[in-house]
């Protein structure tokens, strides 16, 4: 119960220095924009005449893939440029809580900027009669999506006090996610015929995991698969932490 | 309280902390003195558990760092070098975050925020963001979140950095009186602070503990302590000079100082007559006017000179004799 109440308090701080910045404000405008971009214009939600948000998930990967290292670089970077680490970490406080109560901040910062999206659920209630259960599953998709790539963030952003570096390094170990499970890939896979490899690469894919959910579909392996990356990023986390306490 | 032993650390090759011990008791506060990069806050940043020994053991009211570290942090109040604080807070958030971590809620909350901010005087500065602070605002802001759980132990490094000199008249008595009922370490570079609140100071070089001991008994190591300064007027440098070597208890005399009126010198006494030197003195004077007389107490930094730097300590006493 302890190290719950531990998890709030750095959760609360964490989430508290989010909005004291302009840069949440931007950041949840810039979100919105380009949701509506993609759905719209790409994503042709009028075109298809067909009451869902298939046109709105579908490109979350990628544009999750930009948005979320963006709001993970600095979890530890900038506590480490500034020596603020050296405070939390001689707190009465495990690394695991401050791990955990930093990433829940942030993972809760990115739900709510998807819970902003509502009016697009609401038009397109108004607009027919969508399956709200397929949209529900979607949402919930995205959200496990983003925390995946939120954990990514939070490992690349504990190995350096520069948040551009821990920017760069987490959109490429996602960028690699979303490819290991793209269809191209998987099809050139196959032609080299290495079965295992390809369904090894395959089952690391985002992608191949997201879609189910767009879906409507609730699968446990998914979800599964969505926590246990959250879970071993955050772990490695608290590996390159605890190594590179002083650096 | 704490209790250090053996503790060393290295960083690659290089050891910043070579087989450090002692122990400080509540009531005791201990200051840690020496040059540039002798260690001091990487000892301190293995006392707090911010970094692991290489080999070593730290205890902090019983529990050892590295196997019990949340039972031995919750004893301690920590102010890293450079006073590190989230820039985005406001002072009063801040604190308010340092005293929810340690475990305070409600009432014992504010109480604890306001004992701190009155004892820092953050008052004029209790909205700002930490960002706007000056550095010695941000500094004090610092220290309050290190004393706002009151803690047994306090770890302070450099204090007084970046203070007027007033708040560092305060930041020592207030560390003075607290040292009353913790054990307090602190570092600093000011050979005053070891006069004014210090019960007992260890020097630190290379790593390595070179002196431990009550600010008077490092004192007592100086080349200076024990020394008798005189001025006698109506006399010559060179008549003061004869007379003084001439008795039994005086190893060597400098003329620090002569002109018209008068002649200061410095009688250093041979190694077994302390104390009696002063009164050998004064009778061997009869008849000259002596203006001043005294016993030197030795000097703390002609003390950390000499055993921080052994080779040039003794070439710029060459040099002032000259
Ligand atoms: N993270 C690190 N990596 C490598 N070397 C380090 C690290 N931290 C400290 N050192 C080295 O260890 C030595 C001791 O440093 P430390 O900061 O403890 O000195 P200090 O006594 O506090 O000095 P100052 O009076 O300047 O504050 C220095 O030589 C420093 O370069
Ligand atoms: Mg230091």
């Amino acid at each position: 119960m302890n190290s719950w109440a531990n998890i709030k308090t750095i959760a609360k701080r964490e989430l508290g220095a989010y909005f004291t910045s302009p840069v949440a404000y931007v950041f949840i405008v810039i979100f919105l924009l380009l949701c509506g971009f993609f759905t719209f214009r790409l994503g042709q939600f009028f075109e298809r005449n067909d009451a869902s948000l298939l046109s709105f998930f579908v490109y979350h990967p990628w544009l999750f893939l930009f948005l979320v290292p963006a709001v993970g670089m600095r979890l530890w970077s900038e506590e480490r440029r500034s020596g603020t680490i050296e405070l939390l970490l001689t707190m009465p406080i495990t690394a695991w809580q401050a791990i955990v109560g930093k990433f829940l901040a942030s993972w809760l910062f990115l739900v709510l900027a998807l819970a902003l999206t509502f009016p697009l659920w609401i038009s397109v209630n108004y607009l027919g009669n969508p399956d709200n259960g397929a949209i529900f599953c979607g949402y919930i998709g995205s959200a496990l999506m983003a925390g995946a790539y939120l954990s990514i963030a939070s490992m690349t952003s504990a190995m350096t006090r520069n948040q551009v570096i821990a920017f760069i390094v987490s959109v490429v170990i996602c960028f690699f996610l979303i490819l290991a499970g793209w269809q191209p890939v998987t099809t050139l896979l196959d032609s080299l015929g290495v079965v295992w490899l390809r369904n090894l690469v395959a089952s690391l894919g985002v992608m191949t995991h997201f879609d189910a959910f767009q879906r409507g579909v609730i699968d446990a392996r998914d979800v599964l698969f969505f926590l246990s990356l959250i879970g071993f990023a955050l772990f490695s986390t608290g590996v390159i932490i605890r190594s590179r306490r002083a650096g | 309280m704490i209790k250090v032993e053996n503790l060393v650390k290295t960083f690659g090759t290089k050891r910043a902390v070579d087989g450090v011990s002692f122990s400080v008791e509540r009531g005791e506060v201990l200051g840690f003195l020496g040059p540039n990069g002798a260690g001091k806050s990487t000892t301190m940043r293995m006392i707090t558990g911010f970094i692991p020994p290489t080999s070593g053991r730290v205890l902090v009211g019983g529990f050892d760092m590295v196997e019990k570290p949340t039972a031995a942090k919750r004893l301690i109040g920590y102010l890293p070098e450079n006073a590190p604080a989230y820039s985005d807070m406001t002072v009063y958030g801040f604190l308010s975050f340092a005293a929810e971590v340690r475990g305070l809620r409600g009432s014992a909350k504010k109480q604890a925020i306001h004992r701190a901010v009155e004892m820092c005087f953050l008052e004029p500065v209790l909205h700002q963001t930490v960002d706007t602070l000056s550095k010695g605002y941000r500094h004090r802001t610092c220290f309050a979140q290190s004393i706002i759980h009151d803690p047994e132990v306090l770890v302070l490094d450099e204090p007084t950095d970046g203070l007027d000199p007033n708040q560092k008249h305060e930041v020592r008595g207030l560390i003075r009186q607290m040292g009353e009922k913790k054990a307090i370490i602190f570092s600093t570079h000011i050979l005053e602070e070891v006069d004014a609140a210090c019960s007992r100071a260890i020097i630190i070089d290379r790593g390595r503990v070179v002196a431990n001991g009550t600010p008077a008994e490092l004192r007592r190591r100086s080349e200076l302590a024990g020394a008798v300064t005189l001025r006698v007027s109506g006399v010559n440098g060179a008549a003061v000079r004869e007379r003084l070597s001439q008795l039994p208890t005086v190893k060597r005399t400098t003329i620090l100082e002569e002109d018209n009126h008068a002649v200061t010198a410095r009688a250093f006494p041979k190694s077994d007559v302390n104390g009696v030197l002063a009164r050998s003195i004064a009778e061997a004077m009869q008849g000259w006017r002596i203006e001043e007389l005294h016993t030197e107490e030795g000097r703390l930094d002609e003390v950390f000179r000499s055993i921080t730097m052994p080779d040039t300590a003794e070439t710029q006493e060459a040099s002032k004799k000259k």
